[in-house]
């Protein structure tokens, strides 16, 4: 028995792949949900272990944060049009789109790097109490989940330009829209268990 | 003697030279091997595979490389303990419990874990009908992230001390105030990197069951392994973050000064239920697999179709469940209040059901069938006795008061190497066997086969039976020595009697190896054991494509029913046509190096190592999202007959 080999490069997904793509991915974010699971039990647990001066109720400024989720959640609408647009193939709202959900994903980024700062320059630093240590491990992971997305952006942008819309780059945005969805779903129980309950004061 | 290694002093005395000394030898005699047989380009072949098959073989060659290592290590804890206040080398106090340690940690994450993916590897593409894994890249790097970090904790004991705090690192003992030595450090960051390369290798196998079957492969018509295959992917899934993040925090407090893990400022406990959350899936992890070896191997030579399909694998997927609900059943003794005990006391005893379940089906698959004892098959009849015992002392375990009395001691150590060893290492033997063919065309020798079997397992019971009996009377885990009078000797010395034996089976294995590979007929044919799956329909070994053509599946045992209806021929589910392949690459074995290179930079505190890692990892990520459209388009030419399977 012979076989016949040739080597191809075609910026072309079947449809096959594209399916593994996505499905992997689900499973992915099924990891991801324990891996931030442990980390809020985690965070739960050891938000009482603080130091005079550095609970959450002193510590936390909605404002800011308030903003941070709205940014967040705003690039979750623009990302889902940019995908919308690669499946009508309308690659200019979809590259549109991209670029505003990468624009607001940074501006997330940047706030959180301003928030961190603060932090660090009022001497509430990581090693400071095993609560610091336990918030900054959980929006810090989250935060690095928000940052490789925006590498992931810089990637699809370049493939989006080089190859326009196709099966191939398609699939690349349905993976990323996912995983990016994922990443807002886990800010808003940040947000929620994190900075609203620890503002409210609201210790286990 | 002792020298400075990026500020950690290594006293060169005779134990460390040793090991120096004999990877300076084992390196020479790679490369002279390697050279005088010309076979760098072989290896090369290898390092850039991402064929499944291909990266099976690495994923098992490695297995049993580590296996040697802590086998070793499991004799010198044994000559150490063979008589009371022994002193056998330098193996007492912390150099004993680095053995201890390292035997246990490689044993279970470089050792049973890899053997049983490669197994995986090997077998579950060709069992429903797939050319590859759903990402063949993905495969690749999950294989060079398991050795990076299985090298980084094999690598600890020659530059300043492997882990000590045993296999479980119990903070806050594990932690840099009590365990100051670089040991516990490769201990977190080298189960981080190879933990991140089995949960690629779970997403990978969990797509290719869902996606890639064959036509008419249904969920219910898979062979056993491949179903206990997708449990086991659903457990590491959803088991292995929270290790992730147990050594997240271990690294946190040990590396960067945090005390989230320590006894006074933080809490101890969170490492406990963390590593237990992960660690009560991970046993069975190991053992579902096993237990799809046994279903296939003892179907195949009971030539019978396996009792109760259905409720086996309702069982595979009932333990896969409950193997999460049990975790507390580790921390009777922590003192959680006997509500949360009796809760988890309970489940842990349902887990006796679906297990009880598959042991009965297997008896009465053998029951009435035609039996053939041949190697794989003793490997599977030794297994089910032996795992009833371990089974039997799981519950005697789980019973909350008397576990007050086992906690700790040797009773535990008996317990669970009756169903690892008795359990997965025999799967695993049974499978590697059973295997051997399709994935290298001749067999391995039936004689020295059954040689391995009965000194494995007879070995197997004098060293580990024993263990109970020092257990009830009183002798903890983990103490290097014992006094006369504690009446432990004769145990003591039958266990270690028995561990040589063991080791001496294993080179009874690896001299059927070459024995094998040297005088056994080629020409084993498409099927050998007169098999009932469709890996069985292709020739062996499977062109890199497996199957020309797909084939049609009406029923499970397909190949079987085939063979019995359909004057052994199987119905193609598609025309013959060019087939997609992945290329080679070297980028996973790339990436796995700068793991390696930042991670070892974590441990030694060294800033540039840490940012060569990150950037290389990052920039091969960037370049393989450029590169990731390559394919090789292959066009068998086979027969045109219409019909798949047979000789050929």
């Amino acid at each position: 028995m012979m076989a016949e080999e040739k080597i191809v490069f075609s910026k072309e997904f079947t449809e096959e792949e594209t399916a593994d793509r996505v499905l992997g991915l689900w499973f992915f974010i099924g990891a991801e949900i324990v891996l931030f699971g442990c980390l809020f039990g985690v965070y739960l647990t050891l938000n009482n272990h603080t130091v005079p001066g550095e609970s959450p109720g002193e510590l936390f400024e909605l404002k800011q944060t308030i903003l941070a989720t709205f940014l967040l959640l705003s690039s979750s609408f623009t990302c889902a049009q940019s995908f919308l647009g690669a499946k009508k193939n309308h690659y200019k709202k979809s590259f549109f789109f991209l670029i505003s959900t990468f624009v607001l994903g940074a501006a997330f980024l940047g706030l959180e790097a301003h928030e961190f700062f603060k932090y660090v320059r009022e001497g509430h630093t990581f090693t400071s109490s095993p609560f610091m240590s336990s918030f900054y491990i959980l929006v810090g992971t989250h935060g690095t989940h928000v940052l490789a997305g925006c590498t992931w952006m810089v990637l699809l942008l370049i493939h989006l330009k080089r190859e326009r819309i196709t099966s191939y780059t398609k699939a690349k945005l349905e993976a990323f829209s996912l995983y990016w969805h994922f990443v807002d779903v886990v800010w808003i129980f940040i947000f929620t268990v994190v900075y609203l309950i620890g503002k409210a004061g609201i210790i286990y | 003697m002792s020298f400075y290694f990026f500020g950690e002093k290594i006293r060169l005395v005779s134990d460390i030279i040793a090991g120096y000394l004999s990877i300076f030898l084992m390196g020479i005699a790679a490369v002279v091997f390697l050279t005088y047989y010309k076979k760098w380009g072989a290896l090369w072949r290898y390092v850039k595979t991402t064929h499944h098959s291909k990266v099976g073989i690495l994923y098992l060659s490695a297995g049993f490389a580590f296996f040697l290592r802590a086998g070793l290590d499991a004799l010198i804890i044994r000559a150490q303990l063979a008589l009371p206040q022994n002193e056998f080398w330098v193996f007492q106090g912390d150099k004993y419990n680095q053995m201890m340690t390292t035997h246990g940690t490689t044993m279970i994450f470089f050792v049973a874990m890899p053997l049983i993916i490669g197994l995986m590897n090997v077998a579950v593409p060709l069992q429903i009908g797939a050319r590859d894994l759903a990402f063949p890249f993905l495969n690749a790097l999950s294989f060079w992230l398991f050795l990076a970090g299985g090298a980084l904790i094999n690598i600890s004991f020659v530059l300043g001390g492997s882990p000590t705090a045993g296999w479980t690192s119990y903070v806050p003992l594990a932690l840099d105030e009590f365990t100051p030595a670089t040991g516990n450090d490769y201990y977190s960051l080298g189960l981080q990197v190879s933990g991140i390369g089995t949960l690629l290798t779970a997403i990978n196998f969990l797509v290719t069951i869902i996606n890639k079957r064959t036509p008419g492969m249904k969920l219910m018509r898979m062979p056993l392994f491949t179903w206990a295959t997708l449990v086991t992917s659903i457990l590491i899934l959803f088991a292995f973050p929270a290790l992730t993040v147990a050594l997240l925090l271990l690294m946190f407090d040990r590396l960067y000064g945090t005390g989230m893990l320590a006894a006074d400022a933080g809490n101890s406990l969170i490492w406990q239920h963390l590593f237990w959350i992960f660690g009560h899936p991970e046993v069975y992890i190991l053992i579902l697999p096993a237990f799809g070896i046994f279903s296939d191997v003892i179907t195949t030579f009971a030539k019978k179709r396996l009792f109760g399909y259905s409720s086996m694998v309702i069982a595979l997927v009932l333990i896969g469940f409950l193997g999460f609900m049990v975790w507390i059943h580790h921390m009777f003794t922590v003192g959680l209040g006997p509500t949360s005990n009796a809760i988890f006391a309970i489940s842990t005893m349902s887990i006796a059901v679906p297990t009880g379940i598959k042991i009965f089906n297997w008896l009465f698959t053998i029951r009435g069938g035609v039996i053939t004892f041949n190697t794989p098959m003793l490997f599977s009849l030794g297994f089910i006795p032996s795992f009833v015992i371990g089974g039997v002392t799981g519950v005697m375990l789980a019973t909350v008061p008397a576990d007050y009395q086992y906690h700790d001691s040797y009773f535990v150590v008996g317990h669970f190497h009756y169903v690892i060893v008795g359990g997965t290492i025999l799967g695993i033997f049974a499978g590697v066997y059973y295997w051997w063919p399709k994935l290298f065309g001749f067999m391995l020798n039936d004689v020295l086969g059954k040689w391995h079997f009965w000194t494995f397992l007879i070995g197997f019971h004098i060293t580990f039976f024993p263990m109970h009996i020092m257990g009830l009377k009183g002798m903890p885990r983990r103490v290097f020595t014992y006094l006369p009078e504690d009446g432990l000797t004769g145990l003591n010395l039958a266990s270690t009697v028995g561990a040589f034996m063991m080791g001496g089976s294993m080179m009874i294995f690896l001299w059927n190896i070459y024995q094998s590979y040297r005088h056994s007929p080629r020409e084993v044919g498409n099927d050998p054991w007169d098999g009932r799956t469709i890996e069985w329909t292709i020739p062996s070994p499977p062109p890199e494509y497996n199957f020309a053509r797909l084939p049609k599946v009406y029923s499970s045992d397909a190949w079987w029913q085939a063979k019995k209806y359909q004057n052994g021929r199987l119905e193609a589910a598609e025309e013959l046509s060019p087939i997609r392949m992945p290329l080679d690459t070297a980028k996973p074995m790339l990436i796995g190096m700068f793991m390696l290179i930042g991670s070892f930079g974590i441990i030694v505190e060294v800033w540039y190592f840490q940012l060569v890692g990150l950037l290389g990892v990052i920039g091969l990520m960037v370049l393989h999202s450029f590169q990731d459209s390559g394919r090789k388009m292959v066009t068998p030419k086979t027969h045109p007959d219409e019909k798949i399977g047979g000789e050929e």
